[in-house]
């Protein structure tokens, strides 16, 4: 398929044909005290070796620290053939082309997807991925309002245990869509969400419960007791979830009595690197018997009219394109590549090459948080179990400390005194199966030397 | 020219209205409406006891070309969705002033001084070149 731009014979002889003279024109509805006169601030044009100088120079700047932060984002080993495949001309767009169905292979990419997805998180049905995680968790929060025709309330639970950047955006997306969002409380010794907390909705209309599995503080939930309170009491369950952890920790599809609902979650550490936040893509699957109101697209399997298998777009009528206003969602699209990256690295790895990662992840863990907290001064905050992640108690602020550590080339983690002041000076550490004994034990050293100076200081 | 009965009242938006004999009424989409709409694949039909406004969206009929709201005639109660659209959305198609009803209500007032005769809505139909 080709895609050549219009030359300007083309541009002057569409223009002729409905009797406009300058492509300008067609823009005049716009007040002149709205548009753009001069891009100031824009630097002058480079040619491609100006530009490359400027780009490695810059990328240098960014050194090649040892991460230990997670908090949604995370670097695991991306084996080398997921990004030789997945940027061969025949995958290397961000889009599902126009005219869908003319690129069978981009659909049977999306379709393997989809299935993948289904069987990670225990459900029946996957869309073709969403923006990011966060975007994900609003989208799902909508979706849960529509489906759930038990309640009227347009209530949605979200403990604070929930990643902060997913609450805001949440809140900012379907906040204004009349979804009221209440706040649930973690165990302030424990680190998670207990179902205690939720009895004070009992006998309320309430829509849906957002549980995050492990949670942001890299806790484990009590999944099935907290979605046993919401099935028992016809509330959806949002889930929302690590990838990688699935391939250890039970999916979704089977907390509780009845399962989640809906099931979302930041698909970024399926093979896509750590890169200045982003592109990342979201995932959404659920039951069947919500899929008319899922939002975004699906591919679906059929016959052509020789017999044949192929693939199709299906349930579009919902869709934006269809159905404007009342379209299951206006700010959707797929992410094609990184959807792509992600079904290469999950065919490569496999369940038993995922289960291998999450194994790891969680061993380099307990590693790292025993390594940490024989450092004086230095606690575990949570003693709950965990997947990859950690929150950190110090004996002093955490800022100073993570910049002596950065300017050693260590991200030590990420700061939680923003998010969470109520718990003191804490940070959230995480180790991947990327980090070895050496590097932790480098990271303890200096994290010792670091609080050693501070106290003497 | 498609059917139009003329026991029923119609919507402006080609619904149509069935008086039955325990005081409830049933509505639907038109013969014209589901000939439209082309072959019907799915119909979101509202549960028991929801109370609807008049002209509220109160199903939604999707066919392989569009999903389409319907918009209630009268202000009433729900008393039962139509079971069989379910599995059987072609009801709609094959029989739309019959088995392919969408729901059931119990009028809150008396219904309808906005809603056609058979013999206006067939005006309506002309009118709009079908």
């Amino acid at each position: 398929m080709a895609f050549i731009p219009h030359t300007e014979a083309d541009v002057a002889e569409m223009l002729a044909a409905i009797g406009v003279a300058s492509i300008d024109q067609l823009f005049d509805e716009i007040p002149a005290s709205l548009r753009v006169r001069s891009l100031a601030g824009i630097p002058a044009a480079m040619n491609e070796m100006q530009i490359g100088k400027l780009m490695s120079a810059r990328a240098q700047t960014d050194g090649r620290p040892l991460c230990f932060i997670g908090a949604g984002a995370y670097e695991h080993h991306i084996p080398a053939a997921v990004w030789a495949v997945a940027t061969r001309g025949e995958f290397y767009s961000a889009y599902t082309p126009y005219q869908a169905e003319a690129s069978q292979g981009t659909l049977q990419v999306i379709y393997e997807y989809q299935t993948m997805m289904a069987s990670l998180t225990g459900m029946q049905v996957a869309n073709a991925s969403l923006y990011d995680g966060a975007s994900a968790l609003a989208e799902a929060c909508l979706m849960a309002v529509r489906a759930n025709r038990k309640s009227k309330s347009q209530r949605v639970l979200v403990p604070t245990s929930v990643h902060p950047h997913y609450r805001k955006v949440a809140s900012a997306a379907a906040g204004n869509q009349a979804v009221r969002f209440e706040e649930v409380p973690f165990s302030a010794t424990e680190g998670r969400t207990l179902a205690a907390a939720l009895a004070r909705f009992d006998g309320q209309d309430i829509t849906a419960l957002v549980i995050q599995q492990p949670n942001f503080f890299g806790v484990l939930e009590d999944v099935d007791a907290l979605t046993r309170w919401a099935s028992e009491r016809n509330i959806f369950v949002i889930a929302v979830v690590n990838p990688t952890s699935l391939a250890l920790l039970k999916p979704p599809g089977q907390w509780g009595a009845a399962g989640a609902d809906i099931v979302v979650g930041e698909g970024q550490p399926l093979g896509v690197p750590l890169c200045s936040g982003g592109p990342y893509f979201g995932f959404m699957t659920t039951r069947l018997a919500h899929v008319r109101q899922m939002p975004g697209r699906i591919v679906g399997r059929t016959v052509d009219v020789s017999g044949r298998d192929g693939f199709t777009l299906t349930l579009q009528a919902r869709e934006q394109h269809i159905r404007r206003a009342r379209a299951t969602s206006n700010i959707c699209t797929n992410q094609g590549l990184l959807v792509t990256a992600a079904t290469i690295y999950m065919s490569l790895m496999g369940p038993q090459g995922l289960a291998r990662v999450a194994s790891a992840s969680h061993a380099r863990t307990a590693e790292l948080i025993a390594a940490l907290t024989r450092v004086p001064g230095v606690r575990r905050l949570f003693p709950s179990p965990y997947f990859h992640e950690s929150a950190i108690g110090l004996d002093r602020p955490v800022a100073p400390v993570l910049q002596r550590l950065a300017d050693r080339g260590i991200l030590a983690g990420f700061d939680l005194t923003e998010h969470y002041p109520e718990l003191g000076h804490a940070w959230l550490v995480c180790a991947t199966e990327t980090k070895t004994s050496a590097e932790i034990e480098r990271y303890a050293s200096a994290l010792g030397d670091v609080m050693k100076a501070a106290r003497a200081a | 020219m498609s059917q139009v009965p003329a026991d029923l009242t119609y919507t402006k938006s080609h619904e149509w209205v069935r008086k039955l004999k325990d005081g409830t009424v049933e509505i639907g989409i038109t013969d014209h409406a589901q000939h439209e709409l082309g072959d019907l694949v799915f119909a979101e039909v509202p549960e028991k006891g929801r109370v609807l406004a008049a002209g509220e969206a109160c199903a939604v009929v999707e066919s392989v070309k569009a999903a389409s709201d319907v918009y209630c005639p009268v202000a009433g109660e729900v008393t039962e969705g139509n079971p069989d659209l379910a599995s059987a959305p072609e009801l709609i198609n094959q029989d739309a002033f019959g088995r392919g009803w969408l729901l059931r209500l119990r009028p809150a007032g008396a219904p309808g001084g906005a809603l056609l005769s058979a013999a206006e809505y067939e005006e309506l139909l002309r009118a709009e070149g079908s």
